[in-house]
């Protein structure tokens, strides 16, 4: 999973950030006002491109993206990496 | 009785909340018609004051005009006060079509639909065209009433950084897929005073398929050599497939709205469009007065060209005076303070000084960027421009930010 860790926060950082900021693995992106609703959605359909899934929208909910480390849990149920 | 004491004691809780975190507003009574000089009850009791107003959206200074005054006057008389209907039952008299038409004619586009409000045309024009095989992609600072509207719709919704042109590019990339694709885009955003590229965001919609959405709400009227707006100015008079307006800013400022565009989307809103369907039709009297205005716009430009020399003018000597300002070149011109409790402080000093404008702070722009946003008119004198700018000096002395860098201000007064 390291491999996507470090893909998503980079995703996050150029996606999202100003200049200067900085986020972690376990920074809330979503509770914390870097994310919007809105936004996520690129966040969702970047994910299901690089790793060829889908994620249903039921699963997409603003608690299970609030995170790099919340995020790699999810991608684990479709992408079976341990 | 089901409003309960809980029930009571938790909006007094919110609203006690609101008020110690310096988020309450209250509104300031004027006790005048609307123009560049009013006379203002603030606090509420206190004696009248008057007051060179800085921060209405009446760029044109038509609102109190006195032949859109008369035209109101004259269609309160001739079509009546109200119609007690929405549009599609017996709401829709002569002048509301002629108004559509004259529409269509000044923005350069195939047909209008009036709403009451520029807030209601956001709100429904999106759920009413798009459908949930299709995407929207808009800028991360459009205004308030178009996410509320973009909520609405069961589309894909995404956004691009502000007016950030590769970005938008690699969005258009990643919803390739999707049936129908919508940017959206403000002309004019409220906060800044600064245009996007729509050149270019007409050439990369033509590139990848998409149709182009833009509000011009604060543009309308000015913008532009004739002032038909951010279409205009950048050369893509006909290419935006839907421009929202008001005529509640410089045409006029009483109420109102519009979606102007392709006259299948136009048809679909006079459908589908919920705030058109659900709600009552815009009175004769303002369909009158608007109408007055587009004769006035139609004849010269003179009271564009005078708000663009003003704006101009203003610019200069708040930049020579030293203070930060966002670059642009329309009639917003925010002096930025960065600290939300300078800038209401800020405020408050103005109004002693006889100056009307008002700080803006979190959430209404992010944190860390308060400001007080100048708006200028047409209706300004040359005096009124100087006294405002003598006033923005004395207060700009008194907290001592004349000529301080955004690092200097934030770091005397915090962020």
């Amino acid at each position: 999973m390291e491999d996507i860790r470090s893909i998503v926060l980079e995703y996050v950082k150029k996606e999202y950030l100003e200049e200067g900021d900085e986020v972690d693995f376990d920074t809330p992106l979503i509770s914390g006002g870097i994310v919007d609703s809105f936004s996520m959605v690129s966040l969702k359909r970047f994910l299901e491109n690089k790793y060829k899934v889908s994620i249903p929208d039921a699963k997409a909910t603003p608690e299970a993206f609030d995170s790099v480390n919340k995020i790699c849990e999810l991608m684990k149920e479709f992408t079976g990496a341990k | 009785m089901a409003y309960s004491a809980t029930v009571r004691d938790g909006y007094e809780k919110q609203l006690k909340d609101l008020r110690d975190a310096g988020l309450f507003k209250e509104e300031r009574f004027i006790h005048s018609s609307q123009a560049a000089d009013i006379e203002v009850e603030f606090p509420r009791g206190a004696s009248l004051k008057k007051v060179i107003n800085m921060c209405a959206n009446n760029y044109l200074g038509l609102s109190s005009h006195p032949d859109v005054v008369q035209a109101a006057h004259d269609g309160l008389k001739s079509r009546g006060y109200g119609m007690s209907s929405v549009r599609f039952i017996c709401g829709t008299q002569d002048i509301h079509r002629e108004l559509e038409r004259r529409m269509t004619e000044f923005l350069g586009t195939e047909d209008t639909i009036l709403f009451p409000s520029c807030m209601d045309a956001n709100a429904g024009v999106f759920e009413a065209v798009l459908e949930d095989k299709d995407v929207i992609i808009s800028d991360r600072l459009v205004h308030a009433s178009i996410i509320d509207g973009i909520r609405l719709c069961k589309a894909v919704q995404d956004t691009f950084k502000h007016a950030n042109m590769e970005h938008l590019e690699e969005k258009l990339q990643l919803h390739a897929d999707k049936r129908r694709k919508l940017v959206v885009t403000d002309g004019v955003f409220s906060m800044d005073g600064d245009t996007p590229p729509l050149d270019k965001m007409v050439a990369l919609c033509e590139k990848h398929d998409a149709m182009l959405f833009v509000d011009d709400s604060h543009s309308s009227g000015f913008i532009g050599k004739n002032g038909r707006g951010t279409h205009e100015k950048y050369g893509v008079v006909g290419k935006v497939d839907i421009i929202t307006t008001t005529f509640g800013k410089a045409l006029g400022g009483a109420s109102g709205g519009c979606v102007s565009g392709r006259k299948e989307i136009v048809e679909m809103c006079r459908q589908r469009a919920r705030p058109y369907l659900f709600s009552n039709t815009i009175a004769p009297v303002v369909v009158a007065g608007v109408l007055r205005v587009l004769d006035i716009l139609s004849k010269s430009t003179e009271r564009r060209d005078k708000l663009e020399a003003n704006a101009a003018y203003w610019r200069k000597g708040l930049t020579e005076a030293g203070f930060v300002l966002k670059a642009g070149d329309t009639p917003i011109v925010p002096v930025m303070l960065f600290n939300a409790k300078l800038a209401q402080d800020f405020s408050r000093d103005l109004f002693a000084e006889g100056i009307y404008a008002v700080g803006f702070f979190f959430p209404v722009v992010p944190k860390g960027q308060a400001r007080i946003r100048t708006q200028i008119s047409a209706g300004h004198e040359r005096n009124h421009l100087d006294k405002g700018l003598a006033a923005f000096i004395k207060v700009g002395k008194k907290y001592d930010i004349l000529g301080k860098t955004k690092e200097q201000i934030i770091a005397k007064f915090g962020q």
